[in-house]
């Protein structure tokens, strides 16, 4: 391991006690983040990105969440073994996050003023007023028109873009090492989506904060990642720089997936290409590929083994019988 | 918010208006009078009764004369407290019930919220579970068995309380314990489960994940981003759980013979007592206008999202 890796995620595994069964939404996914990189986690709703990240954090809600294992390296200190205490001196700090929805992640109830100010007191241990400079000049990074105004407005009287460049400043404003986005730009209209992109992009270059973005969209991943995670049903199918990625996807999972991005270029008649069958119910899932009965090139091992992951590269891996020793 | 404040209140009158003339005419409309009895009365004693309390007039003519006094603050004599002016008789009956019920109410926001939030902190452990348990027992327990119970253990058992009577008795203060805790047992119960219910959806809510991804000790996420959004369903119920509560007093009233609205108003309906009935339906409404009005501008500012322009 090279030494500007500040996060190590390794065989993490995050299973829920559902009244139907044991879920695992996690089970041994494993990837390096390293100093200022962009990492892409792709994946279909349900395949466990949001979890994933919201297991580095120690955010999942216990009961009915439970880390089963793994560890979370972050610059070689082990999270999950560290106390509450530890844990809160980095959430907002040294790793944030911004969500979904912005419509719905700032509290309604307090100023944004309030809002932002408590992080960079609590983390920075700025007086109010610094701490609110501080906040103004993030708004106006991020973006926002007259941030000394709007700074104190409450959530409601912001759009959902504006909403959303203010989640990013807020998660900004203590130049962590590591920006968690999940799916920053889901609940926002196309326009706005590739302005938000753009400025997580731009933010985090000029601040050297490594960012880990989670999408279900390949097309955000193109434009914005050095390197990716294919998700699918808990567990990482596919890794490698985006370029690899995109060029010569390996995975079936991952051909389809980039087969069923619509093209500009390409001019068809044909109907676009949808990966056939739904994702799968991680619940009680026996040790099989997940994938096989939606995989065009599925294998009588494929049913019976979960297949081992293969390296074939030196950044790049894919876990598929297809591959490696099961080949 | 000054020019709502003007506005609600000015539409307070065609409200109460309205609210008025409804009344009047419907309690005209049932069967009986309150000069109706077993034994026949002489014509002439009846014509000179009703020609002193105005009622041989058209009913519309009473109806005027009778929105004119209500505008003297003048709500009549009572037909059958002979001697008694209904305001004397609500001036007395009301304030008593007022105090109980604010009380009462009160102590049950009181510890209803307390008990809530402390559920909802530990949802599905035995602090949870006790609980809700006690709140469904003050919610399915009646008041008039809640009431003579209490009094039984603690009033003829332990001799700690006196039995009965008001703070004007020789017993002072303690008189008012047992009625408060009898009184507030259903609104305690459903203030409770409310508020754990609303502090459980609001700890779920996406802004109390941000607010701990950010790193906040889980203490000041429950005081700064939880409380006030939790607390907002309850402030609603506020308004018409103190006017039920001060209604609710009846029973409460009847079991610890305290002297305020509630036999009055069970007399007076079986009476037709005419003035009495409108006076209570009068100041009973205002109350409930009051107590609206004042949840209303709560709300706005506990939520910034409505704004009273």
């Amino acid at each position: 391991m090279t030494d500007d890796v500040i996060l190590q995620v390794k065989d993490l595994k995050a299973y829920f006690k559902l009244d139907e069964g044991l879920l695992k939404a996690v089970d041994g996914v494993s990837f390096d983040l390293r100093k200022g990189e962009t990492l892409g986690i792709v994946g279909e709703s349900g395949s466990g990105k949001s979890v994933t990240n919201l297991a580095i954090m120690k955010l999942i809600p216990t009961p009915p969440g439970r880390i089963a294992g793994g560890e979370v390296l972050f610059i070689g200190k082990d999270i999950f073994k560290m106390s509450d205490e530890e844990v809160r001196k980095i959430r907002g700090n040294k790793i944030s996050m911004i969500f979904q929805d912005p419509m719905t992640c700032l509290n309604p109830f307090l100023r944004i003023s309030t809002q932002m100010i408590e992080t960079i007191v609590l983390h920075q241990g700025l007086d109010k007023k610094a701490a609110k400079a501080k906040a103004i000049e993030m708004l106006k990074l991020a973006g926002i028109p007259a941030p000394e105004k709007r700074i104190d407005q409450y959530p409601h009287q912001f759009s959902g873009g504006m909403r959303q460049r203010v989640m990013i400043a807020m998660a900004l404003s203590c130049e962590p090492e590591i920006l968690i986005a999940d799916e920053p730009t889901t609940a926002l209209d196309v326009t706005i989506q590739a302005q938000i992109l753009e400025l997580i992009k731009e933010l985090s270059a000029r601040l050297g904060t490594a960012v880990i973005l989670i999408t279900h969209s390949l097309g955000v991943v193109a434009g914005m990642c050095d390197a990716i995670c294919v998700m699918y049903a808990g567990r990482i199918v596919e890794r490698g720089t985006a370029d690899e990625i995109f060029a010569d996807p390996k995975h079936p999972y991952t051909q389809g997936l980039i087969k069923s991005v619509p093209r500009l270029d390409k001019v068809s008649s044909q109907r676009l290409y949808s990966i056939p069958g739904q994702p799968p119910n991680v619940i009680n899932l026996p040790d099989c590929c997940p994938f096989f009965p939606r995989c065009e090139r599925a294998m009588d091992v494929c049913k019976t083994k979960y297949p081992k992951i293969a390296e074939i590269g030196a950044k790049r891996s894919v876990a598929c019988w297809l591959y490696g020793e099961g080949k | 918010m000054s020019r709502f404040i003007v506005r609600r209140l000015l539409s307070v009158i065609p409200t109460f208006f309205i609210i008025v003339t409804l009344s009047f005419f419907l309690i005209r409309l049932a069967p009986g009078g309150p000069f109706s009895r077993e034994k026949k009365i002489p014509p002439e004693i009846m014509a000179n009764i009703m020609a002193k309390y105005h009622m041989d007039e058209p009913l519309l003519n009473q109806y005027f004369r009778y929105i004119g006094d209500v505008l003297k603050f003048d709500l009549g004599p009572s037909y059958r407290y002979k001697d008694h002016s209904v305001n004397d008789l609500l001036g007395a009956a009301f304030p008593v019930s007022i105090m109980l019920g604010t009380m009462a109410l009160g102590v049950a926001l009181l510890l209803g919220t307390l008990v809530g939030v402390t559920s909802a902190l530990n949802q599905n452990k035995w602090q949870d579970y006790a609980a809700m348990s006690v709140a469904v027992l003050g919610i399915s327990v009646p008041l008039f068995v809640i009431g003579p119970v209490l009094m039984l253990v603690f009033a003829l058992q332990l001799k700690w309380l006196p039995t009965s009577g008001w703070i004007n008795s020789r017993a002072g203060w303690k008189t008012v314990i047992m009625p408060i805790a009898t009184l507030m047992m259903p609104y305690f119960a459903y203030i409770a489960r409310l508020s754990r219910g609303s502090i459980i959806e609001v700890l779920r809510s996406d802004y109390v994940r941000t607010a701990r991804a950010k790193g906040l000790k889980e203490r000041v996420v429950i005081a700064k981003h939880v409380l006030k959004g939790g607390m907002l369903p309850i402030v609603t119920y506020l308004g018409p759980a103190f006017s039920g509560i001060i209604i609710g007093s009846l029973a409460v009233e009847q079991i610890f013979v305290i002297p305020g609205i509630g036999k009055i108003f069970v007399q007076s309906a079986l009476n037709r007592d005419y003035t009495v009935i409108m006076g209570e339906v009068i100041v009973y409404s205002l109350i409930l206008i009051a107590a609206n009005f004042v949840v209303d501008i709560l709300y706005g500012l506990l939520d910034p999202r409505i704004s009273y322009k």
